[in-house]
C-alpha cells in the first residue's frame, strides 16, 4: 500500500488518487480462495448430508444412546414429510430449506437443499472427491499467501493493527461509524480500519487454520500421524462439530464481507482486488496537499 | 462397511441427472476430464499420509471406559445366502478361511486354527465414511502372521478380502462385498482378522465369523464376513477392477482420509 500514482481531476470534483492497494500475490490468492471456499462449502454440505448429526467427544453415531446435539432430519407428517432442525432440545420446523426440501419437484428428506450441494443429488463419493481436491488446493494457496504475508511484510504493513488503532476511544469511534455505515474517506481510507484488521486476522490466523486442523482430525490416517489433534479438539466427533461451526462462521464472515464491499464503494473495491488500484477520494475544500 | 440407505436415493439421483435435468455443477461433476483431475488429490492424500507415517505408526487405542455403549452395525447386518445360514447354525464349526492367490502355501484355516494363533486385542475407533464413529474392542490374529504362514509369492502386492455378503443383490455376483489393502497396511501391527468384539464372539451384524480391522482407514475397508484372502498383483480381474465394493462405486481405494 505504499506506491502512489496520482490521477488528478479538475478542482470542481473531489480529487481522486489511485494507489496500489493489493499486490498481485494478494489478488491471485484471494480469488483462488473464493473458488476453493465455494466448492469446499458445497461439497462439505454434500458430505454433511450423509450423516446430518453432530456430536461431542470421541465417538457418536445415530445409535442410541449417543446424543447428537445438532441434527437436521425429516419426520413423517401425515402423508408428507417435514424438515426438523434440532439444536440441543430446541426443535424448529425448517421444511423447504433444512431437513426436507424440493429435489426434482418432490419434497425429499435431505439436510441441506439440492441447490447448495455439489452434486445436487445425494452422492457422498463425489462430494468427497471434490472436497479433498479443493482442500489441497486451499491449503497450498493458503500456504503461498501466508509465506507472502510474512516475507512480503503484507501482514505487518496491512493486517496487524497499529497501536493507536487499538485504543478504546478509537475502537469505540470505529464501532459507532460502522454501525452508521460511515466509512473513512481520503487519507484515512488508505489503510484498513482496526475492525477490518482484527476481523481479517481472526479469519487468516484462527478460523481458516481451525478449518484445516479440524478437517485433518476427522481423517483416521492423520489421527495416527498427529494423535495430539484428538486431544486438542476433544475427539473426532468434536472436531467434526467444530469443523461445521467454523464453516458457518466463514459463511457469516463472507456475507458481512460482501455487504461491506457493496456499501463502501463496490466498483472501487472490486477494481482494487482485480487490478490492484484503489481510489482515495479527497474533498477539494479539505485538501491539504494543494 | 459403513453405509446408509442413501444408496437408493443416489441411484435415483444419478438416473434423474442422466436424463438431462442437469444443473451446471452436475454437468461438471459428471465430466470424466474433471473427475480425472479431481482424483489426483487422492494420490496426494495417500502420498502425504504414507510419507508422514511409518509402518509402526499406530492408530489411537482407547480404554474400556471409552467404548461406545452401542456399536452401530452398518452395511450388511445379515448375509442372506443359504450357505451363510448353514454356517451360522453350527456356529461356524465347518467354516474355513481360504488363503490363496500369490502365496507359496495356500491355507485353509478353521476358526479354532485362528484362535490358536497369537492374538492382539485393541480398543479402537471405527470411522464411517458418512461421518459417524464408534469405539469397540477387537481381538483377532494379526494379518501379518497369517500371511507369514502362507508365504507371499514374488510380485504379490495386495491382499483381497472376499466376503459372504451381497450388499447389492445381483445375479452375477457383482454385488458381492470385497475389499483390498496393500502390503503396508497388511503388515501393520493393528491390522487384524478379528473374531471377537467387546469380549464376545463376533456377532453376525458385525461380520461373524471374521472381519478385517485396518485401523488407519475408514470403515468400508474393514470387510465383514471374510471368507477368503487372495493375494494379487492387481485388481483387474476383480469385479469392477477398483479393488473394492465401494471403490467400484466411486469411493477412494485409499480411505485414510
Amino acid at each position: 500500500m505504499a506506491s502512489v500514482t496520482s490521477g488528478v481531476t479538475d478542482t470542481a470534483k473531489p480529487k481522486k488518487v489511485l494507489f496500489y492497494r493489493h499486490s498481485v500475490a494478494v489478488r491471485i490468492t484471494h480469488w483462488l480462495n473464493v473458488l476453493c471456499l465455494s466448492f469446499l462449502l458445497m461439497s462439505g454440505l454434500q458430505i454433511f448430508n450423509a450423516h446430518p448429526n453432530l456430536y461431542w467427544g470421541q465417538y457418536g453415531a445415530d445409535a442410541l444412546p449417543d446424543p447428537s446435539f445438532i441434527s437436521i432430519g425429516a419426520v413423517e407428517d401425515g402423508n408428507t414429510i417435514k424438515g426438523v432442525t434440532r439444536i440441543g432440545s430446541l426443535s424448529v420446523n425448517t421444511t423447504g430449506v433444512l431437513g426436507a426440501s424440493t429435489e426434482d419437484g418432490e419434497l425429499s428428506p435431505r439436510a441441506f437443499p439440492a441447490w447448495i450441494t455439489i452434486p445436487s443429488y445425494q452422492d457422498l463419493a463425489t462430494g468427497r472427491r471434490w472436497h479433498f481436491f479443493f482442500a489441497w488446493f486451499f491449503v497450498i494457496n493458503g500456504l503461498v499467501y501466508l509465506l507472502y504475508g510474512l516475507i512480503g511484510r503484507h501482514f505487518r504493513r496491512d493486517i496487524v493493527p497499529t497501536k493507536d488503532q487499538l485504543t478504546p476511544g478509537h475502537l469505540a469511534q470505529e464501532i459507532a461509524d460502522h454501525a452508521r455505515l460511515k466509512f473513512p474517506k481520503g487519507e484515512k481510507a488508505r489503510h484498513y480500519n482496526s475492525l477490518q484488521k482484527l476481523t481479517y486476522m481472526a479469519v487468516i490466523f484462527i478460523i481458516l487454520p481451525l478449518m484445516v486442523l479440524t478437517g485433518l482430525t476427522m481423517s483416521p490416517g492423520f489421527n495416527a500421524i498427529f494423535p495430539w489433534l484428538l486431544d486438542v479438539f476433544g475427539g473426532r466427533q468434536s472436531a467434526r462439530t467444530i469443523h461445521f461451526i467454523t464453516a458457518s462462521l466463514i459463511v457469516i464472515f463472507v456475507i458481512v464481507h460482501i455487504v461491506m464491499v457493496l456499501v463502501s464503494g463496490v466498483w472501487n473495491n472490486l477494481r482494487s482486488m482485480i487490478t490492484g488500484y484503489y481510489a482515495l477520494k479527497f474533498e477539494p475544500k479539505n485538501e491539504v496537499s494543494k | 462397511m459403513s453405509f446408509d440407505l442413501t444408496r437408493r436415493r443416489f441411484l435415483i439421483g444419478s438416473s434423474v441427472a442422466a436424463t438431462g435435468l442437469l444443473t451446471g455443477c452436475d454437468a461438471m461433476v459428471q465430466s470424466t476430464t474433471v473427475n480425472d483431475i479431481l482424483q489426483k488429490a487422492e494420490s496426494l492424500s495417500m502420498g502425504a499420509q504414507r510419507l508422514l507415517m511409518s509402518q509402526q505408526t499406530l492408530a489411537r487405542e482407547f480404554s474400556e471406559a471409552d467404548l461406545s455403549p452401542v456399536f452401530k452395525a452398518n452395511g450388511t447386518s445379515q448375509p442372506d445366502s443359504e450357505d451363510y445360514a448353514r454356517m451360522t447354525e453350527n456356529n461356524f464349526a465347518d467354516w474355513k478361511l481360504v488363503v490363496n492367490g500369490m502365496v507359496k502355501t495356500p491355507l485353509n484355516l478353521s476358526l479354532a486354527d485362528l484362535k490358536a494363533m497369537p492374538s492382539r486385542t485393541q480398543i479402537t475407533r471405527h470411522d464411517c465414511v458418512e461421518g459417524w464413529s464408534a469405539i469397540g474392542k477387537w481381538t483377532g490374529v494379526p494379518l501379518g502372521l497369517v500371511l507369514e504362514k502362507a508365504g507371499l509369492a514374488p510380485g504379490a502386492r495386495y491382499a483381497v478380502f472376499h466376503c459372504a455378503d451381497d450388499l447389492e443383490p445381483s445375479l452375477d455376483g457383482s454385488g458381492r462385498y470385497y475389499e483390498s489393502i496393500d502390503l503396508v497396511d497388511a503388515w501393520h501391527p493393528q491390522t487384524i482378522l478379528a473374531y471377537s468384539m467387546n469380549g464376545k464372539d463376533l456377532e453376525v451384524a458385525h461380520g461373524a465369523p471374521l472381519r478385517l480391522r485396518v485401523e488407519r482407514q475408514l470403515g468400508y475397508k474393514h470387510a465383514k464376513y471374510v471368507m477368503g484372502i487372495e493375494l494379487v498383483d492387481s485388481f483387474k480381474n476383480l469385479a469392477g477392477g477398483k479393488g473394492g465394493f465401494w471403490e467400484d462405486r466411486g469411493y477412494e481405494w485409499y480411505a485414510g482420509i
